[in-house]
């Protein structure tokens, strides 16, 4: 009743539903190394888009779409544990004010390798164009990419929320992102640890950027920035060091985006942005620690 | 057996010498205290043997083997545990998952630790194994970190401050604990604030000043206070 006052329809609710699961996996992704580094990597976009390039490539090349999507894994991982030891490890002991701007100039120079590589028009990852079409639920026509990337992403958060409270590693995660002096001196493998985060945070990417490259398969340098500013923005909003706010964070986002995307008329789409900017800034005045947090959290580094 | 020992120890932070020259020994089975005032050197010393504080000469060796310039958490692994000061208890975990932590640095090796060790010795954990940490008092968190060192069956426990904030009455549940851990052939090395009990409690005890080790007390100088105050003001 309330949807249909609202001018939404099934096809709307559900688009809003996959969007916000994507921008919450990328939050959790965002999430997980700031809890262990209090690092925000800015790169993260960029992580996205060489893993969309590699699905392009697999949709030129002719490969079928399991192992397309597994060589995009394969490249973010890469990128990612490259990413760990040249930048992230090296500068481990540094401000965050460098490590940001570290990140910051690990996502320039990345995207434009893709710029000089494939040009400001890039490439085409068509193949996956297929979930694109619709399914027919009880007379209802929902695209089917609205489906599968909802499920993905309550799957992948499950299994993340089951690894982090039902196995050793997810505690000393858990425990470093509190306190990860206190967790070292128990013998928590730092090391180990980050290095954990950081490949979890590189799979998210990888499922992150498959699902995002059927809503806008047309690769370039800059794919998946703007979507990686929101989820730092819902990220923020939702709260920063917490795994189940920022999620909710990211998801809130992206669902918003979602809704007043279908909703709005494209005369007034245009300007979705800054309201949603807007709101954020509202959001953030009344509650500085982040919409979903009881209370300041110590923020502290290795 | 000694099981470890502390060689001519020097810790500086900058141009701050906070420990200088530092030699003590631990042996199995043997509570040795280290008092002082404050700044004197004493959680500089702790730290500096975990592998957290800068050392700048000197030997830290386990068993005879060094551990000076292992990272904290391979020092843990080696069979050193420490309760640091503050209990740094992880409020927002449950306590058996505080404990569970605990078994991050238990060697595969060992048969001995383990959650219920923790429990045996304080069964009140064993009640409250389901709540956040951060609702336990005081003296309560104090045991649930104790408890913590133990699960991973260390062979050198290292406690700073562990009275610090804590009623008399829960003070002596602490120090009693100790005694029955020391009895079960822990090497256990006590920094403490609250003198006269420890030299009273240990099996020696150091008087640490400006980094310099002043005096060396046994369980029968407890009630000889003038010798405390002097090495306090010396």
């Amino acid at each position: 009743m309330i949807l249909a006052f609202l001018n939404i329809t099934w096809p709307v609710f559900a688009d809003a539903l996959a969007l916000g699961g994507i921008f919450a996996l990328m939050a959790v992704g965002i999430g997980l190394v700031f809890g262990v580094l209090r690092l925000v990597n800015f790169a993260y976009g960029q992580l996205m888009m060489a893993g969309a390039f590699a699905l392009a490539y697999g949709d030129q090349w002719g490969l079928p779409n399991w192992l397309s999507i597994l060589f995009c894994f394969g490249v973010v991982l890469v990128l990612s544990v490259l990413l760990d030891h040249l930048v992230f490890r090296p500068l481990r002991m540094h401000s965050p004010a460098v490590m940001l701007v570290a990140t910051f100039a690990v996502a320039f120079v990345l995207q434009n390798i893709a710029l000089i590589a494939w040009g400001s028009f890039g490439k085409t990852a068509g193949s996956l164009g297929v979930w694109q079409a619709p399914w027919d639920i009880h007379g209802v026509y929902i695209r089917k990419i609205a489906i599968i990337a909802i499920v993905t992403a309550a799957v992948c958060l499950v299994l993340l929320q089951l690894l982090l409270t039902r196995t050793p590693v997810g505690l000393h995660m858990r425990a470093a992102s509190m306190d990860f002096r206190t967790a070292r001196l128990l013998g928590v493998r730092a090391n180990r640890v980050i290095g954990g985060a950081v490949l979890i945070s590189g799979l998210l990417a990888g499922v992150a950027a498959v699902m995002l490259s059927v809503e806008q398969p047309q690769i370039t340098s800059t794919w998946a920035l703007p979507e990686t500013i929101y989820v730092l923005m819902g990220v923020v909003l939702g709260g920063l060091n917490r795994p189940i706010p920022a999620t909710l964070g990211g998801f809130s986002i992206g669902f918003a985006f979602g809704l007043l995307g279908g909703i709005l008329p494209s005369s007034q789409s245009q300007y979705l942005p800054s309201f949603i900017f807007a709101a954020v800034i509202v959001v953030l005045l009344v509650r500085p620690n982040g919409l979903f947090t009881r209370g300041a959290a110590p923020v502290e580094r290795v | 057996m000694t099981a470890l020992a502390v060689e001519s120890l020097s810790v500086r932070y900058g141009a701050v010498d906070a420990v200088r020259g530092l030699s003590l020994e631990v042996r199995s089975g043997q509570i040795v205290g280290l008092i002082g005032p404050n700044g004197a050197g004493k959680s500089s010393t702790l730290h500096a043997i975990m592998g957290s504080a800068p050392i700048v000469s000197g030997d830290v060796r386990l068993d005879g083997r060094s551990v000076v310039g292992q990272r904290p958490e391979d020092v843990a692994r080696r069979g050193i545990a420490l309760v640091p000061e503050g209990r740094r208890i992880f409020g927002e975990l449950t306590v058996e998952e505080n404990l569970r932590l605990g078994l991050a640095a238990r060697r595969k090796q060992r048969n001995g630790g383990g959650i219920e060790r923790a429990y045996e010795l304080f069964p009140m954990l064993r009640e409250y194994r389901s709540r956040h940490a951060g609702v336990l008092s005081g003296g309560q968190q104090q045991q649930l970190a104790i408890g913590r060192a133990l699960v991973a069956d260390p062979e050198v426990l290292l406690l700073d401050e562990p009275s610090l904030g804590l009623a008399p009455k829960i003070v002596d549940v602490v120090f009693e604990a100790l005694t029955r851990i020391r009895d079960g052939g822990l090497a256990v090395l006590l920094v403490e604030q609250r003198a006269q009990r420890t030299v009273a409690l240990a099996d020696e005890s150091h008087v640490l000043a400006n980094g310099d080790l002043r005096l060396t007390l046994g369980p029968k100088d407890a009630g000889d206070t003038d010798q405390l105050v002097a090495a306090y003001l010396a």
